[in-house]
């Protein structure tokens, strides 16, 4: 049974205050939400294997810090959508703003359409599926997890990159500093076709159409012959 | 933080609502900028008049305004009153003679805009309050810009808010911050323009004045500001056909536009466009980091 809400008549507040009490187990495990009208914050902070899906454009950190639930968007998203997200999956089916899972740590984000800017700036274990493009910045000083873009990345990509892993099956603009493209390795592809299945796609989508993008880790620690590159 | 809206209408017959399209753009957004707002309209033009907005010292000196106006030669000066801000509407040959006039009426008061098509209302006030106070929603037109500011780089004043107008049918709101505002505008003194405050956003419109006063178009004007312009922005341009936007190379303020048949939106948050019609079939989108975007009409 789903649980249907219209934040025409309900605020957000009162709208996540009944998310935060679902367990595992609940009795609700599906939610519709309508009217978003681009609010902020909605869906932010589950923490239970329940399904919310938003029909609407919504604002704002959208599923942010989600923990096991599904937040699916029908339409697009804010910026920091799925911001910090442990685990679960968050799908938007339009497109998505700046900093689309910022600092995410664990889980899935896939996105339909283009993400704008700083897409999966910080990303710190978070598996990134971009449908369409990404903006300029984007896996900035990202630490670990995947970002995979079937289109094309902007400039400055994966600028002081640590650890994470960027695939982009299109062209890349520009990289940023410390950001080299490197021959994927067998647990590269390891990784790639695990997204891909993840995201629904691996049949589609073929892990030898993506070129690799890494840390050439020479920013790791300070050296005065890189400073100009600080 | 600031909010800065603007609707500009690509259908004639929506000309009549376009306050009341925009008053709840710039009440959604009051939830950036509260402390004070502003606005610009532009409507049709009127053979050879110019209007002045100008801020009343007093408001109940309206009266003497108008009696004073009354001995202004040729063709009448006429004068409507919303609020805090008389709109004066004078012959297009007179403007000198008008600003005589007005520095001898009061020298502290304030000239808002001038313009063939624009007027600009501002006030401190939370935006919907000042919306209301000006009447926006019964105001129409082609187009119209609007901001809700949080004051960081100069006091909370009627002054300091936006849009800033330093030529005729132009204006700039901004939502973000400049750092070398100092020495551009000690670099526009010397090119012969005056400021009325010491914020950084009225540089910027001044800039842009100095630069299409050179000869530039305003796309070109815009494109040089990226270079002459140090800081983080948005800013939405005003112009007497239309309404242009650009973002700083690294696009730290927010900005998203909508465009239907109907109309080309903007607004710092998608919530500012959710109440629009047909926002929900238009083409929502995010204008490009140091990328200039127009529309004019034709």
């Amino acid at each position: 049974m789903t649980t249907h809400i219209d934040l025409a008549h309900t605020t957000v507040r009162a709208l996540n205050g009944e998310l935060h009490l679902l367990a595992a187990g609940t009795n609700q495990p599906a939610w519709r939400i309508e009217n978003p009208q681009g609010k902020h914050a909605i869906a932010a902070g589950l923490d239970a294997p329940v399904t919310v899906e938003i029909h609407g454009h919504v604002g704002y950190y959208c599923a942010g810090m989600n923990k096991h639930a599904t937040v699916i968007v029908h339409g697009n998203a804010g910026v920091g959508v799925a911001e910090n997200m442990m685990s679960g999956l968050v799908r938007v089916n339009g497109d998505a703003s700046q900093s689309a899972g910022s600092s995410g740590r664990g889980g899935l984000l896939v996105i339909e359409g283009n993400a704008s800017a700083r897409c999966g700036i910080s990303l710190k274990g978070l598996d990134i599926v971009v449908k369409g493009s990404i903006g300029p910045m984007s896996a900035f000083m990202a630490q670990a997890g995947a970002l995979v873009v079937l289109g094309d990345a902007g400039e400055h990509l994966g600028d002081s990159l640590y650890e994470a892993r960027i695939f982009v099956r299109g062209t890349v603009k520009s990289l940023g500093a410390d950001c080299v493209e490197t021959e994927p390795e067998e647990e590269d592809l390891t990784v790639l076709k695990d997204v891909l299945a993840r995201a629904g796609i691996a049949d589609d989508v073929h892990s030898d159409e993506f070129r690799l993008y890494r840390s050439a880790r020479t920013l790791y620690h300070f050296h005065v012959d890189n400073a100009g590159a600080y | 933080m600031c909010g800065i809206v603007g609707l500009f209408l690509k259908t004639r017959s929506l000309q009549p609502q376009l306050g009341a399209m925009v008053a709840p753009m710039l009440a959604i957004m009051g939830d950036r900028g509260p402390d004070s707002a502003g606005f610009a309209v532009y409507g049709q033009p009127r053979d050879r008049r110019i209007k002045f907005t100008v801020r009343l010292t007093d408001p109940h000196a309206a009266g003497a305004l108008a009696e004073a106006l009354e001995a202004f030669p040729g063709e009448p000066a006429s004068i409507m009153l919303r609020a805090s801000h008389a709109v004066i509407a004078i012959p297009d040959t007179a403007q000198d003679h008008l600003r005589t006039l007005l520095r001898q009426f009061d020298p502290h008061i304030q000239l808002v805009s001038a313009g063939r098509r624009m007027e600009i209302y501002k006030e401190v006030g939370r935006p919907e309050i000042v919306a209301d106070l000006f009447g926006l929603s019964d105001m129409g037109g082609t187009h119209a810009v609007g901001h809700t500011r949080m004051a960081t780089e100069s006091s909370v004043t009627t002054k300091g808010a936006h849009p800033f107008s330093t030529a005729i049918d132009q204006c700039l709101v901004h939502n973000g911050s400049l750092s070398n505002h100092n020495a551009v505008r000690r670099m526009l003194e010397r090119e012969g323009l005056s400021f009325e405050t010491e914020n950084d956003s009225e540089v910027a419109a001044g800039y842009l004045t100095w630069r299409l006063r050179e000869g530039l178009s305003l796309r070109e004007a815009l494109e040089a500001s990226l270079k002459d312009l140090d800081g983080f922005y948005t800013f939405l341009v005003g112009t007497e056909k239309g309404f242009a936007v650009l973002r700083d190379p690294i696009a730290c303020k927010p900005a998203v536009m909508a465009e239907t048949d109907d109309y080309v939106a903007f607004g710092s948050e998608y919530r500012a466009l959710a109440g629009l019609p047909g926002i929900e079939h238009a083409r929502a989108f995010e204008p490009e980091p140091g990328i200039v975007y127009a529309w004019e009409h034709a």
